[in-house]
């Protein structure tokens, strides 16, 4: 019994910690600021997908780990984070009908709210208002959510039948 | 479909998810309070940073295989090369200490009768650089060595070149640093030529400090050294900092428009060099015995 229940729980994890590590590893100068959110990608699928599994507690401990990853004031991520996989949640059976422009366009929305949370918390603490770029990773990762998501339903169904 | 079916029951068994999430979100809130209020989170942040530490050494690994393949690829010719490079470059670096050792000993003496405190000379040590740019709006970097090793808060950061930044942040078994360049970090500076003080302050970009607080008739050219001054209390004197790059007076502003260039390859180092200087209680030590 834990054994399947491991099993079902591998594909988050394992893709969760991915989208950690791509979140540090480091970039060349000119590339850093299109980096995408890999993780709030990874956590609004999953939250989408699986919301009694993976709900807003996990998106707060990821969202305290990176923090604590990315040397920013303890608790930023995780609220952004736990802010948007509750939306998620809250609308998961409509966004799991939505064609996948629609489903895009969705993703894009939350995303620029994730971003602008991490903005505003700057703002406060009197962290200095980077450049227009700094809204590049709401772009580039609604970009990449189309095949983030078809990966993903892909993994998670050959680990299904896999059991 | 079933597997939907069964999460839609399973839905139901989400207790209170508002109430969580707002929950989350206070507790978030609350510890961005403590956090920026005062560090009264550090040894949090020291517990949690253990269970990162794998992570960032699994994300580094690709950088250090890169290196590792360059090194045992060097072709013999190559090594030759650099090896002919490296005996005349410690040759002539053997001959300039020679004199600075020489120098030192005058510096000494005549220190000795202005009766001035004789500067206090820190222990260094070599610390390898983990992870670059966490964060591309904040200049920092993570180096392999933390709590265990002694590091410490605002512990200063140089390499051959410079000075590269100072520690904000220790883990145990890593440390975060901030460099120089990043728009939250300020360095006591002096000007090498004359001993003009003033601030250097990070702009965001690698390779350019600005100094804000220079009046118009300051004694400053293109050219000039910057040096720290030791004044902050964190980093000890003497280290270089920038060249100068840009100096624009522009008649009806209170203060020239200055512009540096970092002396340290800021985007280019893999290994740096932390400074122990001797504590303030040594330092008063002395004081007494002299």
């Amino acid at each position: 019994m834990i054994s399947t229940r491991a099993a079902r729980h591998l594909p988050a994890v394992i893709t969760i910690l991915l989208a950690l590590m791509l979140t540090l590893v480091p970039l060349p100068k000119a590339l850093a600021p299109f980096r995408p959110d890999w993780v709030a990608l990874i956590l609004i699928y999953w939250a989408m997908t699986a919301p009694s599994s993976y709900n807003v507690g996990t998106a707060w401990l990821i969202g305290i780990f990176l923090d604590v990853a990315q040397g920013t004031l303890l608790g930023q991520h995780a609220l952004a984070l736990c802010v948007v996989v509750y939306i998620t949640i809250k609308f998961h059976l409509l966004m799991r009908v939505f064609p996948l422009l629609q489903l895009t366009a969705t993703v894009f929305a939350l995303l620029a709210l994730h971003q602008f949370l991490l903005f505003w918390i700057n703002g406060v603490t009197a962290v200095t208002a980077p450049a227009i770029s700094y809204w590049a990773p709401v772009i580039i990762g609604s970009i990449v959510w189309p095949f983030l998501s078809m990966f993903l339903t892909g993994v998670r169904f050959r680990a299904q039948t896999g059991n | 479909m079933l597997s939907s079916q069964s999460d839609r029951s399973r839905l139901a068994r989400i207790p209170a998810l508002g109430l969580r999430a707002l929950a989350l979100v206070s507790l978030s809130i609350l510890l961005m309070v403590l956090d920026h209020r005062d560090n009264h989170l550090d040894a949090v942040r020291r517990a949690i940073s253990a269970a990162v530490y794998p992570l960032q050494i699994v994300v580094a690994a690709p950088t250090r295989f890169g290196v590792w393949v360059r090194d045992a690829g060097a072709t013999r010719n190559e090594l030759r090369l650099q090896n002919s490079r490296l005996k005349v470059e410690r040759l002539l670096t053997n001959a300039r200490l020679q004199r600075f050792t020489a120098l030192e000993a005058e510096n000494d003496r005549l220190r000795e009768l202005l009766e001035a405190r004789r500067q206090v000379r820190g222990e260094v040590r070599i610390a390898e650089i983990i992870a670059v740019d966490a964060n591309p709006y904040r200049h920092n970097l993570v180096i392999a060595i933390g709590q265990q090793d002694g590091v410490y808060d605002g512990q200063a950061i140089v390499d051959v070149n410079g000075v590269v930044g100072q520690i904000v942040e220790v883990g145990l078994m890593t440390a975060q640093a901030i460099l120089i360049s990043d728009p939250d970090h300020a360095l006591p500076v002096e000007v090498n030529r004359n001993g003009l003080r003033t601030v250097a302050f990070g702009t965001g970009e690698f390779d350019r400090l600005e100094l804000p607080f220079l009046p118009n008739n300051a004694d400053i050219r293109a050219g000039d050294l910057l040096v720290t001054s030791g004044l902050g209390g964190t980093f000890p004197s003497g280290y270089p900092v920038a060249i100068v790059a840009n100096v624009t007076r522009i008649p009806q502003e209170p203060f020239a428009d200055v512009t540096a260039t970092p002396a340290a390859a800021l985007n280019q180092v893999r290994e740096v060099m932390l400074i122990w200087s001797a504590s303030p209680a040594v330092e008063s030590a002395d004081e007494a015995n002299d």
